[in-house]
């Protein structure tokens, strides 16, 4: 690419490329190195996102024949998918609940648990933490769908050995994925399952970032161990707790491979007990080939996650100890 | 600091540490028994896995699930595929991720902020509600059935970008200066000075992109249809329907896909951690 120019001295160079690009790499190689996010943002997040916007007010009758050209077939409907969802689904509506019981379900239980966790790793006293740590981490990555079946099994009435575990104590074990009231407590128990060790993780990650004169200092000031716990380590946590809330808020909300397999998707459990937005959506979209409707639930799913994500960011914000 | 020697040996109090103990076995031992069953599913035959009372080991134990596996489903195919795309889709990612973060460490540049905002937007979108257009896009491109869809769209991830910055701050900017006098170029230098002095951090960035594609259920799903072209995920999840295999060969089909990973993790679990936690402790 370069442009060969003979120049005797003193001469005004031409216009070389490769001049230029001497001169100039500095400013312009960044662009160049960010030039395949840029192309993938614009191609993969900023056109879907358009084309779903589009979408979800349209209604979709499915797709043309080969020889038509194989498109969607559209029909304009306004605000229609919006207003359905938001009214008359009561699916949706299901499925959104669902997202928070786990969400919320998911948090109570887990953050201490995860606290706890990171305490007893980060103490020096403790053995053999190395272990304990990679035992902590495992399920998170594992696959979700190997999660799904495993726990599918795991819950069986008769033969799961969360029954037997149970029997062993003199309980008369439920059929966990056939009572609506049981199939969240299901969810949620795989869910600690899953995300209790990775989030404690965070927390040990935090903790190891409290400076030891610090607490010391508070103690030659005469605090007690709680007090230094209660003044000292958990203002220093506060960004793990806003990553914590934060991510499981979203994770919730997106659940899918879990239940798809836990419940034997198409299945959602009983009475819908087990419906998670993203599953309801994949089943509209491209089950039932709704697009239109599958889109306009996509982008109000989205708006629910921005918002809870800005009200915590903003919760934490104030608080201040 | 000064303290007296008893003090400093003694340490928590007895009370204290057998609680902390408690809590870790409790802990390892929940987290460590869906593994068992799995692994213990995987080498019993399905009546000695369905018949009272359970047991934890197997009453006999048998190859028989694996033989199934091998040969009445595509799982060494679906092995293959993953490897394969996994791994090209790991290679681009770190390399790109790379590209974009020694942008962000290295250089200014007039829109920096304004591209770094983009970053940071994506990361906190879910990529979810985008998928049916992107499954539409993946239509128009004829992707479907294809690993293209699987390796281009998710290749530059915002996370690895964030990582690789952070990483990529460390390298000492009198290094490249002086590469510069000498005449180097930028991409020179990306390549001789920055990578090889980032190579841990390539590595955690790798590995954590190889899980997630190894574990992907939800875009394969929907961009893969051909069973013959599925990822390990697809191909397990829908062990129980074409095939009819029985819970053994499931369990057994989940055990091999989850061997790779966790050898990789016991290798490099402190760099795993590291990496996974940073970005979340400096908020």
């Amino acid at each position: 690419m370069t442009t060969h120019t003979l120049t005797t001295g003193g001469e005004p160079q031409r216009f070389s490329l490769a001049d230029w690009w001497s001169r100039n790499q500095r400013k312009v190689i960044p662009y160049i190195f960010l030039a395949p996010f840029l192309l993938s943002f614009v191609i993969f997040t900023v056109y879907p996102a358009g084309v779903a916007l589009f979408l979800s007010f349209q209604r979709t009758r499915g797709f043309q024949q080969a020889d038509q050209g194989g498109g969607v077939v559209l029909e304009y409907k306004g605000w229609a998918n919006y207003e359905r969802l938001l009214t008359k689904d009561k699916r949706f509506r299901e499925a959104m609940i669902n997202g928070a019981e786990f969400w919320l379900g998911t948090l109570l239980v887990q953050m201490p648990l995860a606290l706890a966790v990171a305490l007893a790793l980060n103490s020096p006293h403790v053995r053999f933490r190395i272990l304990a740590r990679l035992a902590f981490f495992a399920p998170y990555i594992t696959s979700a769908v190997v999660v799904g079946w495993i726990f599918r099994f795991v819950y069986d009435q008769n033969f799961g050995w969360m029954n037997a575990a149970l029997a062993q104590l003199g309980i008369d074990g439920p059929a966990w994925l056939r009572d609506p009231s049981l199939v969240m407590p299901s969810l949620i128990i795989l869910g600690l399952w899953t995300w209790v060790g990775f989030n404690s993780l965070f927390f040990l990650a935090g903790l190891q970032n409290v400076p030891d004169d610090l607490k010391e200092a508070a103690r030659i000031d005469g605090a007690n161990t709680a007090r230094v716990f209660w003044h000292i380590t958990i203002p220093i946590l506060r960004p793990v707790f806003v990553f914590v809330v934060v991510t499981g808020g979203i994770g919730s909300f997106s659940l899918f491979s879990q239940p798809y397999l836990l419940l034997d998707f198409p299945n959602t459990g009983p009475f819908d007990s087990g419906l998670f937005p993203l599953m309801y959506l994949y089943d509209m979209g491209f089950l039932n080939i709704r697009m239109g409707y599958a889109s306009a639930m996509g982008y109000i799913l989205t708006v629910v996650i921005l918002i809870i994500t800005g009200l915590q960011l903003l919760l934490f914000r104030l608080w201040k100890v | 600091m000064f303290k007296p020697k008893s003090e400093r040996a003694i340490g928590p109090d007895r009370g204290g540490l057998l609680t902390m103990h408690t809590i870790l076995l409790v802990g390892v031992l929940l987290c460590a028994i869906p593994f068992v069953y799995m692994i213990s599913a995987s080498f019993r035959r399905e009546g000695d896995l369905y018949k009272l009372p359970v047991t934890v080991y197997p009453r006999e134990w048998t190859m028989h699930n694996f033989h199934t596996l091998f040969e009445k489903t595509e799982y060494v195919r679906w092995y293959g595929n993953t490897i394969f795309t996994a791994g090209i889709r790991t290679v681009l990612g770190v390399y790109l991720a790379a590209l974009a973060g020694a942008a962000f460490a290295k250089y200014e540049f007039r829109f920096k902020r304004f591209c770094f905002f983009l970053v940071l937007a994506t990361l906190t979108l879910p990529f979810h509600m985008l998928l049916i257009p992107l499954f539409l896009l993946m239509r128009d491109f004829g992707w479907v059935d294809n690993y293209l869809a699987i390796i281009v769209p998710g290749m530059v991830n915002v996370f690895n970008i964030f990582l690789m910055r952070q990483y990529i701050e460390s390298v000492p900017d009198e290094l490249m200066d002086a590469a510069r006098i000498d005449g180097a170029s930028e991409f020179g230098m990306f390549h001789r000075i920055i990578l090889p002095l980032v190579r841990p951090a390539l590595g955690v960035v790798g590995i954590l992109t190889f899980v997630w594609t190894w574990n992907d259920f939800l875009w394969p799903l929907v961009v893969l249809h051909d069973d013959a072209k599925y990822l390990l995920s697809n191909g397990i999840a829908t062990m129980d329907g074409p095939y009819e295999v029985e819970t053994g060969a499931i369990m057994a089909g989940s055990f091999l896909a989850t061997l790779p990973i966790i050898c990789v993790f016991l290798l490099a679990q402190r760099q795993i951690i590291a990496g996974l936690t940073q970005g979340a402790i400096r908020g």
